[in-house]
């Protein structure tokens, strides 16, 4: 069974995140980039699965600026086989959005035919968490999103869900799409030989019209604006004095 | 225009607030009919009707809509004609499903609404929170998930009338085999007045019962941040943030949390803050409204002895 991740560049959850003042987004200039935190973990899974056997290949895609490429870079020093980049756009601060990302993702489950495609739950600069049910829909698959634990069973896969109440355990037919949620592994580092290696693992280069799909956006982003702050308040000295402050308040 | 909502139904049970908040999201775009799908919906169906500016309900009841699965209540959704709008609570299961129901109609989603400003026009934040963006949508649905922290819930005295439909050709894709769900007695994080919540600081499963303990008295909810949840702390459905839930309440008290952004991002619209913290430098400080500084396994059993 091939096993297809697509991973996403997004700003590393380390930097703090500056507004443009003039409201037409997110300073992404000179910022450290890095490979979406749930891709991470959807790459290690992907690598375990098939470091057990149960996988064949992992396949990476990634569909954005050609810098992407140091993203497949990264999951292809993991452990991933082969990549492929989607050159979607030349300006880094256009994100393509998840309903064209899960149309190129169609398409590249058609061409590459994988058992199972991993992503992340949610991609941490647009937090949409859309991509992959979008893609099940796509291609008419089960899905089973926010996954905690996964076991392949042959033709169907058993996935544990975290969801509001708690856990959800489902069993969905092969082949699926699982998205992964924080608690499902934690990802190896890639070491210094594997890196070197990863530098000749193939990474193919494509654009959306190879695949004949249209990326353009359906949302206008009409202004990006700084957050209502919020300032910090003062410091109490006694458990006392913080009583009387929040009685004061009106919250007790 | 019409606007269809899909109300929160766990287990036959209709979440209240979770859909009377979106169907105040909901009812500055058209009129609104509420739909209730599961094994059972009927009594769902009947409470959602009674959500004032609900002008119509529809129940699906099939055993296929059961468990809250995505595959068929998404197709249940997508074959829903005659709506400008598909407007759910953003929770997990809307979450789940909203996103398929949106590629099935070509369309994109707009995840975590804070802000309506018009029929195409709506506010969401990004980056954890770190920026709040305006998008203009050009679709001809609008699917949106909003968030239920910023929307007041509907005031209930509606009277609706309520019609049954019949759930989608059943695709057969997955199957639920069951549900953990840890039974409280505590208010619900997401709608609590108050929220106590742990992180890493606490140390321990058991520690924790500090946390619970100052909760309970004060009838609070009981949150944790996500390093708490990964050390097995606390139960994931505890997690508040980023990747969590957002809450808003009226008091958040952060024991042993640094401040993170990815934490901040689900408690910084709670209207006062108070942290806990050994560490006088600790970025939760730069939210707090009230800041004491020292061992929480000290201050917290005093707080507790003292409210
Ligand atoms: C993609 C992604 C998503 C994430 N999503 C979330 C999310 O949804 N929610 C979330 O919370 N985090 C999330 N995180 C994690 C986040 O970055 C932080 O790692 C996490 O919030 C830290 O938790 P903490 O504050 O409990 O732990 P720490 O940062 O370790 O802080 C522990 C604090 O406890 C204090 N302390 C220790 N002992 C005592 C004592 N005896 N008395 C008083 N104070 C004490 C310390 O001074 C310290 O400030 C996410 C991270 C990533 C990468
Ligand atoms: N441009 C992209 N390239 C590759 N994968 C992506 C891209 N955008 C989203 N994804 C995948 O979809 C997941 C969810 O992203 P999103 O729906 O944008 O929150 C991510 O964690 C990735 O696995």
């Amino acid at each position: 069974m091939k096993i297809l991740v697509p991973v996403k560049r997004v700003i590393d959850y380390n930097v703090k995140v500056r507004v443009k003042s003039d409201g037409s987004g997110v300073d992404l200039a000179n910022v450290k980039m890095s490979m979406n935190p749930f891709d991470e973990i959807a790459v290690e899974e992907a690598i375990r699965l098939k470091e057990q056997g149960t996988a064949s290949e992992v396949v990476v895609v990634s569909i954005g600026v050609k810098q992407a490429s140091e993203t497949l870079r990264t999951a292809l020093a993991m452990g991933a086989d082969r990549a492929i980049l989607i050159e979607a756009a030349a300006d880094v601060n256009t994100d393509i959005e998840p309903l064209a990302v899960a149309k190129l993702l169609a398409a590249v489950v058609r061409d590459e035919q994988p058992g199972l495609v991993i992503a992340g739950k949610q991609a941490i600069d647009n937090d949409m968490n859309a991509t992959g049910q979008m893609l099940s829909a796509l291609l008419g698959w089960s899905q089973a999103t926010f996954a905690s634990k996964l076991e392949i069973e042959g033709e169907a896969a058993l996935v544990t869900r975290e969801v509001d109440g708690g856990m959800q355990t489902i069993r969905v037919k092969m082949p699926t799409i699982v998205t992964v949620d924080l608690r499902l592994n934690e990802p190896r580092y890639a070491s210094l030989p594997n890196i070197m290696k990863a530098k000749k693992k193939p990474l193919e280069e494509k654009t959306p019209a190879d695949y004949g799909v249209d990326v353009t956006p359906r949302l206008t982003i009409v202004k990006t604006v700084e957050p209502a702050g919020r300032s910090a308040g003062i410091k109490v000295g006694s458990v006392d004095e913080l009583v009387s402050k929040l009685k004061e308040a009106g919250v007790i | 225009m019409a606007v269809l909502v899909l109300g929160e139904v766990t287990d036959g049970q209709l979440s209240l607030d979770a859909t009377a908040k979106a169907v105040t999201a909901a009812k500055v775009l058209g009129e609104v009919t509420v739909l209730c799908a599961g094994g059972s919906a009927a009594a769902a169906g009947a409470e959602a009707a009674m959500i004032e500016g609900v002008a119509r309900v529809l129940v699906a009841e099939d055993a296929t809509l059961g468990h809250r699965l995505a595959e068929p209540t998404a197709a249940l959704v997508a074959g829903l004609s005659g709506y400008s709008h598909i407007v759910a609570p953003a929770t997990t299961d809307a979450k789940n499903v909203m996103p398929r129901v949106a590629a099935l109609l070509d369309v994109m989603v707009i995840s975590d609404v804070v802000g309506i400003v018009d029929a195409d026009t709506f506010e969401r934040p990004v980056y954890a929170g770190n920026a709040m963006q305006t998008v203009r949508s050009s679709d001809a649905v609008k699917v949106l998930t909003v968030r239920t922290t910023a929307f007041e819930a509907a005031a209930s005295g509606g009277s609706a009338a309520v019609e049954n439909v019949a759930a989608a050709a059943d695709p057969a894709l997955s199957e639920w085999v069951e549900d953990k769900v840890a039974a409280s007695d505590r208010p619900d994080l997401t709608s609590a007045g108050i929220v106590v919540s742990g992180g890493r600081g606490i140390g321990s499963e058991e520690n924790f019962a500090i946390v619970a303990a100052l909760a309970d008295k004060l009838g609070a909810a009981v949150g944790a941040s996500r390093a708490a949840v990964d050390a097995g702390y606390a139960p994931n459905d505890w997690q508040v943030g980023q990747t969590g839930k957002v809450v808003a309440p009226a008091l958040y008290v952060a024991v042993g949390i640094s401040g993170a952004i990815q934490h901040l991002a689900g408690m910084k619209d709670s209207k006062v803050i108070v942290a806990i913290n050994k560490d006088e430098d600790a970025p939760i400080f730069q939210v707090a409204d009230y800041g004491l500084v020292g061992d929480l396994f000290e201050i917290v059993p005093e707080l507790t002895a003292k409210i």
